[in-house]
C-alpha cells in the first residue's frame, strides 16, 4: 500500500465539511507530515473517530489523547472497542472519520503499519503473537530498534552490545533461561512475556499493551505491573486489561470504553463512583 | 542464533556434506566416463553423465524454489518461466554458434527464421553472439521479470492461492507467446540442432563432463549462497514473514521488500539451472513453460521437504529418478503416479523425505533415552 498524496490528505483535512476549521479547534494539530514532534501537550490525539462494521460502531466519536510520559489504562466490557482503537492507532484498521495523530504532526491514518511501527509505536497483541518458528532471542532480534532494511539484514550481523541487550531484556522477562527455545514452545505466560519482551526491544515512544497479564501467575502478574510502571515517564504507555485489581495497582488515569466511546475518564477512585461506570461495567462485575 | 558468514556457509558440517557428496559422485562419474574403456563394465556412458547432468539442473532449479517456498512462503507455481527463460537466453547463444552450418547454411540467421523468409536478424537477438551477454542474460531476464512481477504482486498484497494462481497464469501466458512464431524464438520447434558451445563440439565427451562439472558448481555454489542468506538476519526476517505477515509489518518491516528480494534471487538461481539445462539436453522449446512443470518442481520440493535446502535437492534427485525408470516401464502412467505421490506427501509426509528422517532419528533417540532410565529400576 502506498502512501497516500500528503499534501492532498492535508488538503482534505483543512477542509472537512464536518468542522468549521477543524485545525483552529483547542487540542487538534496541523498537519505536516514528517518526524515525530513530541513538542506539544498530547502524544496521541485521537478526535471523533469511528469505525464500522457493516454498519455496527464498534468505535463511534472516540475521542482520546494521551499524554507524554503518562500511563493509561483502558477499561470497558468486551467489545467495548478497546482492541479496535489499538488497531485504528497501529494502522491495522482504517477509521470512517476522525482524526489520529502521533504527536505533532504524523498522520496515522494515513501511514502504514511498517511506517506507524517506525515512527515509535509498539503494540502487544491481545492474543500474544510471536514467531513461533524462531527462538526466543531471535524474536528479540526481529523486533529490535534499528535499520530494518534488506541489505542491513544481510550484511550487518548483530553486535555484542546489540546481543547484551537482548539479553538483559529477556532477563527483565525472567526468559533468559528459554533463549535458545522456540518461541511456540513457550507456555502463555511466557509468550505474554516474549511479546513484552519485544515491544521494549523497539524502543517505541507509545506502547500500546493489550490485556498483558492473562495466563500469568500471582508473581508474574506483579513484576509486570512494576516493569509498566518503569517504562512510564519515559515513554507512554496505554494498557487495556480487564482485572480490575491489576489496574488499581498502576493506574493513574483510567480510561472506561464503553459502545465505542468513551464513558468516563479519571482517577480510578472517580471512575469506580461514577454512577455510569457503575452501571455498565463494575455494577455487572461486582454484583 | 548465528549470523553466518559466507565462510562458515562453506565450511560447517551439513555443507562439508552435501559438497563432499555432491563433487565425489560427479567427479567419480567424470572419470569412469573419460578414463575407463568403454567395453568395461565400470564404464559410465556419456549418457548417464548427461542424465546426472540434467538432475543437477533440476536440483538447483528445486533449491530456487525451496527458497521463496520453505522460507519465505511463497508457493509459486510458475517457477518453470525463470528456468525456461535462462534456457532460452542460453539457447539464443547456441543457435548463434550454429553460424552457416544450418540445413539453409545462412550464416546470419537460424534456420527458422530463414523459413519464415525473415531477413534480419530482430533487435533482441543481437548480441548473443557473445557467451558473457547471453550468460548476462540468463541472469538478468528472469530476474528483471521476477522484480517487476513480484513488484506489483507483493506491493499489492496478493498473497496465498491467488498468488499461486497469478504466477501459474504468467507461466502459461508466457507458453502461449512463444508458441508463436512471430515472437521469433522458433515458435513450437523452439531452439535445438545445437553444435558447439564456446567451440566445443556438445556432442564429445569432454564437453558433457564439463557441463556436468559446471551443473554441481553451480549447484554447490547457490547451496552455499543460500545456505548464508538463509542464517542471516535476512533469513530469518524473511522466515518471519513467512510465518507472520503482519506481525512482521508491526515490527517495522516492509515485508514486500523481503519477499521481492528472495523471488527475485530465486528466479536468477532458476534461470542459471535453466540455461545449464539446455545444452545438455540440446534443445528448448514452449513445453518448458508448461504450467505441468511447474507443478511438477512444486512437488519435488514436498516430497524432499522444505525449508532444508538439501531436501529440495533430494527430492529433485529421487523423484526425477523415479520418473526415468517409471517412463521407461510404462510412461502413460507417470502423471498418476506423481498426483499419487503429492497426495501421499501432503498427507503422511508434511515435512517430506527429510522430516520423517528426522523423526526416526528423534524416536530412536527417544527409546534409547527410555531404557537407559528404565534399566537401574
Ligand atoms: N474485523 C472485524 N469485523 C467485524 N467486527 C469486528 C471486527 N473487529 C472487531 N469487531 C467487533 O467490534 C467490536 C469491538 O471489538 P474489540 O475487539 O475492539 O473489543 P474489545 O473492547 O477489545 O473487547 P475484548 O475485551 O473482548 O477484547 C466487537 O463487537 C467485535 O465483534
Ligand atoms: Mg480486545
Amino acid at each position: 500500500m502506498s502512501r497516500p498524496d500528503s499534501f492532498a490528505a492535508n488538503l482534505r483535512e483543512t477542509f472537512r465539511r464536518d468542522q468549521v476549521f477543524g485545525p483552529l479547534r483547542p487540542g487538534t494539530r496541523p498537519v505536516s507530515p514528517g518526524h515525530l514532534d513530541t513538542g506539544g501537550k498530547h502524544i496521541l490525539y485521537m478526535e471523533d473517530v469511528t469505525v464500522s462494521f457493516d454498519g455496527f460502531k464498534a468505535l463511534n466519536d472516540l475521542t482520546l489523547y494521551i499524554e507524554p510520559g503518562e500511563l493509561r489504562c483502558i477499561i470497558g466490557p468486551n467489545g467495548a472497542g478497546k482492541s479496535t482503537m489499538m488497531d485504528v492507532i497501529t494502522g491495522k484498521t482504517r477509521p470512517d472519520t476522525g482524526v489520529c495523530y502521533f504527536g505533532q504532526t504524523l498522520d496515522l491514518t494515513a501511514m502504514s503499519e511498517t511506517d506507524i511501527a517506525t515512527a515509535g509505536i509498539g503494540r502487544k497483541f491481545q492474543k500474544p503473537t510471536v514467531f513461533p518458528e524462531h527462538t526466543a532471542l531471535e524474536n528479540l532480534e526481529l523486533a529490535m530498534a534499528g535499520p530494518k532494511g534488506t541489505w542491513h539484514a544481510l550484511l550487518k550481523p548483530v553486535t555484542g552490545e546489540q546481543r547484551d541487550w537482548m539479553a538483559s531484556t529477556l532477563d527483565t522477562v525472567g526468559l533468559l533461561g528459554e533463549r535458545d527455545r522456540l518461541a511456540g514452545a513457550l507456555s502463555h505466560g511466557q509468550k505474554q512475556w516474549l511479546e513484552i519482551a519485544m515491544v521494549l526491544m523497539q524502543k517505541p515512544e507509545l506502547l500500546l499493551v493489550d490485556e498483558p497479564i492473562a495466563g500469568m501467575t500471582r508473581q508474574e502478574v506483579e513484576r509486570t505491573a512494576e516493569l509498566l510502571q518503569g517504562l512510564a515517564g519515559e515513554h507512554s504507555v496505554m494498557v487495556v486489561e480487564h482485572d480490575m485489581e491489576f489496574i488499581r495497582s498502576i493506574a493513574n488515569t483510567v480510561t472506561v470504553l464503553h459502545q465505542g466511546s468513551v464513558l468516563a475518564e479519571g482517577s480510578m477512585q472517580q471512575v469506580q463512583n461514577d454512577p455510569k461506570v457503575i452501571e455498565v461495567y463494575l455494577g455487572e462485575s461486582s454484583s | 542464533m548465528r549470523h553466518s558468514d559466507f565462510k562458515t556457509a562453506l565450511t560447517d558440517h551439513a555443507a562439508k556434506l552435501f559438497l563432499g557428496v555432491l563433487f565425489g559422485a560427479v567427479i567419480i562419474v567424470a572419470l569412469l566416463n573419460l578414463l575407463v574403456p568403454a567395453d568395461s563394465a565400470l564404464h559410465v556412458s556419456s549418457y548417464t553423465v548427461t542424465l546426472l547432468g540434467k538432475y543437477l539442473c533440476y536440483a538447483l532449479l528445486a533449491l530456487a524454489l525451496d527458497l521463496v517456498w520453505g522460507y519465505c512462503g511463497i508457493l509459486s507455481l510458475g517457477h518453470g518461466a525463470f528456468f525456461a527463460l535462462g534456457g532460452y537466453a542460453m539457447g539464443m547463444y547456441l543457435m548463434r554458434q550454429i553460424g552457416d552450418r544450418g540445413v539453409y547454411g545462412n550464416p546470419e540467421l537460424p534456420d527458422f527464421m530463414v523459413f519464415l523468409n525473415w531477413d534480419q536478424l530482430p533487435w533482441y537477438w543481437h548480441g548473443f553472439d557473445h557467451f558473457g551477454f547471453a550468460l548476462l542474460m540468463v541472469g538478468l531476464v528472469p530476474g528483471v521479470l521476477a522484480f517487476v512481477f513480484g513488484w506489483l504482486a507483493f506491493r499489492s498484497r496478493v498473497t496465498g492461492v491467488y498468488l499461486s494462481i497469478i504466477t501459474q497464469a504468467l507461466t502459461y501466458a508466457l507458453m502461449l507467446a512463444f508458441f508463436r512464431n512471430e515472437l521469433g524464438f522458433g515458435g513450437n520447434n523452439g531452439l535445438t540442432d545445437f553444435k558447439d558451445i564456446l567451440g566445443f563440439s556438445l556432442q564429445a565427451d569432454g564437453t558433457r563432463v564439463a557441463l556436468l562439472l559446471a551443473s554441481a558448481l553451480a549447484l554447490g555454489g547457490a547451496f552455499v549462497l543460500c545456505r548464508w542468506i538463509t542464517g542471516t538476519r535476512l533469513g530469518r526476517t524473511v522466515m518471519a514473514v513467512r510465518d507472520a505477515e503482519s506481525r512482521a509489518r508491526f515490527l517495522g518491516y516492509r515485508t514486500e521488500h523481503y519477499k521481492l528480494w528472495v523471488f527475485t534471487l530465486s528466479a536468477v538461481l532458476a534461470g542459471i539451472a535453466g540455461a545449464l539445462y539446455v545444452p545438455q539436453v540440446g534443445i528448448i522449446n514452449p513445453g518448458e513453460f508448461s504450467p505441468l512443470n511447474s507443478i511438477e518442481l512444486v512437488v519435488w520440493v514436498a516430497v524432499g521437504g522444505r525449508a532444508t535446502l538439501y531436501g529440495a535437492v533430494i527430492g529433485a534427485i529421487l523423484v526425477n529418478y523415479g520418473k526415468t525408470v517409471f517412463t521407461g516401464v510404462m510412461p502413460e502412467a507417470w502423471l498418476f503416479a506423481l498426483g499419487g505421490l503429492f497426495v501421499a506427501v501432503t498427507v503422511f509426509l508434511p515435512q517430506g523425505l527429510v522430516g520423517l528422517a528426522k523423526n526416526l532419528a528423534r524416536k530412536k533417540k527417544t527409546e534409547k533415552d527410555e531404557e537407559a532410565h528404565h534399566e537401574p529400576a
